[in-house]
């Protein structure tokens, strides 16, 4: 009973400060600067200096003067950020966008990442479960064969790397 | 010279090869027994000497080609292309590894330098340090190879001598310059060697975890040297680049930085084989993959297959690394798939939630974040090659995919050493965890009660968002640590009655390797917080007649001058700005622009005043052609200075790491004897 009302009181803790996160969340300011900024950091200056239209700045660049009044210029006429960057793409080549688009072959480049991670988070938990479930219930450990001047070495070892502070080794 | 130098390199790789076949030979006579006419001991001898002498060979065409920049003998095509009279000394030194040939050099020099160690300190463990060195002596044969064919640095120049060489590229005339790529090159040569160690080990079935002991000092001086040599090629590309970021996920950085996440699973998971006998196969595939990274680093960027602003020189070397990579995966796979009996590990954990699961997770979290960044680096090829498009992986990618997986590995560093050995309970993470949760949550409530926001015109501002989370994530981490620190230091006090702060000091000298390694992650928690300020980053940018100014944060810019310069390297034009701070002057800053006589080529030098709050980041554009004033680009970067900190406590915590811990009896008995505290309670804490 006593284990369920905190159980309970955690849960109410957690769904109150999630709710007023929220609040403090929702009341971000506004900028109407940042729209330039933002697609500025979406794409790439075209001189070959491999560095965001936005942060681009070395002496004389031939090129992103041009390409930032041209991102004002579109802004200024209203048009979506998709808008935007297709007119960029268009005009200047797929390349010119800083990162690959959500649509065809390029929508492998954001997928992959993730699935092999969701893979190999599947398969840690997997293994681990599998590693554990064999020690305690199926797989009992059968005396090592190893030289015993190993296992000492071993053993000195885990002492160095080991806390002893941890539960049930306190002084 | 240039004929020196090229002998030099013939015999180098003469006695390379050498050390190699009479290695092999007499490792492989020992192994079978079988009767040969002369000793197969006195043959690995000979071999091994081989492979000193090889150093020396080496050394000598690394100091023909120094000596033939300081005596600009433009006869030699790499000097005639890399340096010139006017080059400052210093920057003649640098001139060895700015092209590719001289890099390769240095690289094979620093291969000759850690071999020559490995084989005087033979006698640690003859049998394995000759695999080792017949190893290592194989992959110098490449190096050598590569150097005496395909990219030779002393190849004479076709045509009149000129009189002077094209110079050093102006991006490279920098003090960093000087010493980030040894570091780097220091950092990635020297994976070589706990790579020789894990192949020779596998290969003579070598008994139990010693291997790894003989190669954790080697491992960690590697791994300290790649770190340091990241942190300067971003300090060098923050200060020359003039953009005012450091990192720009460029496919060079992203080379250095692949080794780099697999070398620090290998120095995490190597704990679990050495503790509990686990993921042997796991931690030698982790060392062949972070030796063959550091071979594919140097192929995206030498073969031109990426395009970088770090890549000084590209060639056709490439398919050589290709042919070398290729060779070395399939001895790989070929000695794991003969011994892999050897590697038969025990399994067995008693628990999810436990230290060594927290080990699993944390390879697994860097390994992925190798993969994302090994996947954005080449996705441009692939997308080539499937779709004809080639398409730009740039930023915004590795900041939605890669940032979220860093985090992540940054809360694991916290989590990770909390969990006790074997199995937890919930009394356990109670007591572990709630401080440094409450630390967690009040740092998110304090980031937005100062006004930081994750939301922007009703969508999520992903930069303020990482960046509270950063925050958070990093003071609990940091909090967790420090307990740790506090609950281990607090039992020593009671028992030997000595203050707290003496009772870490002996804490930290008993166990060097893990307080070493938490001093480590408190670098990374510092430098983690120095890369969440950069969602805070402000600049202006104005055309400043004389007395004009520029506000930018706290500081006004007034130009008291603009001035030019120059001598026999370069011309110099810059701005004197009188920075003022609440009305009063600060100090004063030159932000320069060069133009370098001998390539006409024009480069940036920024000013740069740090404080532990902000560095106030000031170039100059250039003067404007039609009103010859200065155009001045100022930029506020909150935190830059922590990244820096960072680094240096982490190299403290990799030096602390690395000495012996003393002998806790002995320092139990010495700590306690004064005070008479009975010792035996602090020999088990002490542990």
């Amino acid at each position: 009973m006593k284990t369920r009302n905190r159980l309970s009181f955690l849960v109410k803790g957690t769904q109150a400060l999630v709710l007023a996160l929220a609040v403090c969340f929702s009341l971000g300011a506004t900028d109407a600067g940042s729209r330039f900024t933002d697609l500025g950091h979406r794409l790439m200056c075209t001189c070959g200096c491999s560095q965001l239209l936005g942060e681009c700045n070395h002496v004389g660049c031939p090129e992103s003067g041009r390409e930032r009044d041209e991102l004002k210029g579109l802004i200024a006429s209203g048009q979506s950020d998709k808008e935007i960057l297709n007119w960029f793409a268009a005009k200047y080549g797929a390349t010119m966008l800083a990162a690959p688009t959500g649509e065809g072959f390029n929508l492998v480049a954001w997928i992959a990442p993730f699935a092999v991670f969701a893979a190999a988070l599947a398969g840690t938990i997997l293994l681990v479960r599998r590693w554990s479930v064999g020690r305690t219930h199926f797989a009992p450990i059968e005396p090592s064969n190893e030289d015993p001047a190993a296992v000492a070495r071993r053993e000195k070892i885990r002492r160095e790397t080991e806390s002893g502070f941890d539960e049930g080794n306190q002084p | 010279m240039a004929a020196f130098g090229s002998f030099a390199l013939i015999i180098a790789l003469a006695l390379a090869a050498y050390n190699l076949i009479a290695g092999a030979l007499a490792l492989r006579l020992i192994a079978t027994g079988q009767p040969a006419r002369i000793s197969p001991e006195r043959l690995a001898d000979t071999a091994r000497r081989a492979g000193i002498a090889g150093f020396v060979a080496i050394t000598a065409a690394a100091f023909a080609l120094v000596w033939s920049v300081f005596t600009n003998d433009f006869s030699i095509t790499y000097i005639m292309e890399h340096s010139n009279r006017a080059l400052p000394g210093a920057y003649k030194f640098s001139a060895l590894w700015s092209g590719q040939e001289g890099s390769l050099l240095l690289w094979a020099w620093l291969l000759g330098i850690y071999g020559f160690v490995l084989r005087l300190t033979h006698k640690t463990d003859v049998k394995l340090y000759a695999y080792a060195g017949t190893i290592m002596a194989g992959i110098q044969v490449f190096f050598l190879a590569v150097l005496n064919f395909a990219a030779p640095p002393f190849a004479l120049y076709a045509g009149a001598i000129p009189d002077d060489g094209n110079g050093l590229n102006p991006l490279l005339q920098y003090p960093e310059m000087v010493i980030h790529p040894p570091m780097l090159y220091l950092g990635y040569v020297g994976f070589s060697v706990p790579f020789a160690f894990a192949l020779g080990a596998l290969m003579m079935r070598y008994p139990g975890e010693k291997w790894i002991k003989t190669t954790r000092v080697w491992t960690m001086v590697t791994w300290l040297f790649l770190t340091a040599g990241i942190f300067l090629g971003m300090h060098w590309a923050y200060a020359v680049l003039g953009w005012g970021g450091y990192w720009g996920w460029d496919p060079v950085e992203n080379a250095s930085f692949m080794p780099w996440l697999t070398g620090t699973a290998f120095l995490h998971s190597v704990m679990m084989q050495e503790k509990k006998g686990m993921m042997k196969s796991w931690n030698v595939w982790l060392i062949f993959c972070t030796f063959l990274l550091t071979l594919l680093g140097t192929l995206l960027t030498r073969a031109g297959l990426v395009s970088s602003v770090h890549a000084f020189a590209q060639s056709s070397i490439g398919n050589w690394f290709v042919a070398f990579m290729v060779i070395v995966l399939a001895v790989c796979i070929f000695t794991y798939v003969l011994q892999r009996s050897h590697l038969k590990s025990d399994h067995h954990l008693e628990s999810l939630v436990s230290r060594e699961s927290s080990f699993l997770f944390n390879n697994l979290v860097l390994l992925t974040a190798c993969f994302v960044i090994l996947w954005g680096t080449l996705f441009p090829i692939l997308s080539e090659y499937v779709v004809g498009n080639k398409v730009t992986v740039g930023a915004p990618f590795y900041n939605r995919v890669a940032v979220p997986i860093g985090l992540f590995l940054l809360l694991l560093t916290g989590v990770g050493p909390l969990l006790p050995w074997r199995a937890t309970t919930f009394r356990s993470i109670r007591r572990n965890f709630v401080i440094p949760s409450i630390a967690l949550w009040s740092t998110v409530i304090v980031c937005l009660a100062v006004g930081v926001r994750p939301w922007k015109d009703g969508s999520l501002d992903q930069g303020s968002f990482y960046a509270i989370v950063a925050f958070a994530v990093s003071i609990g981490v940091f909090t967790a640590i420090l307990s740790e620190f506090l609950r281990g230091a607090g039992v020593i006090s009671k028992q030997t009655g000595k203050n707290l702060f003496s009772s870490t000091l002996l804490l930290i000298r008993r166990n060097t390797r893990r307080y070493g390694g938490y001093i480590i992650h408190i670098g990374v928690v510092i430098v983690v917080i120095g890369l969440a300020g950069a969602a805070f980053n402000r600049s202006e940018e104005k055309e400043l007649g004389l007395h004009d100014k520029l506000t930018v944060g706290p500081y006004t810019l007034e130009n008291v001058g603009f001035t030019q310069d120059s001598n026999l390297n370069y011309d110099s034009e810059y701005a004197q700005l009188d920075v003022y701070k609440d009305g009063k002057k600060q100090f004063q800053m030159a932000p320069e622009k060069r133009v370098y006589l001998v390539s006409n080529q024009p480069q940036t030098m920024v000013a740069i005043h740090s404080t532990i709050e902000w560095d106030l980041y000031v170039v100059y554009e250039g003067a404007n052609p039609d009103t010859q004033q200065p155009i001045i680009k100022a930029f506020l970067n909150p935190l830059v200075g922590w990244i820096w900190a960072g680094l240096a406590i982490l190299v403290f915590g990799t030096f602390i790491a690395l000495v012996p811990s003393i002998n806790p009896h002995t320092a139990v008995l010495r700590a306690s004897a004064p005070s008479r505290v009975p010792t035996e309670p602090a020999l088990k804490g002490g542990h």
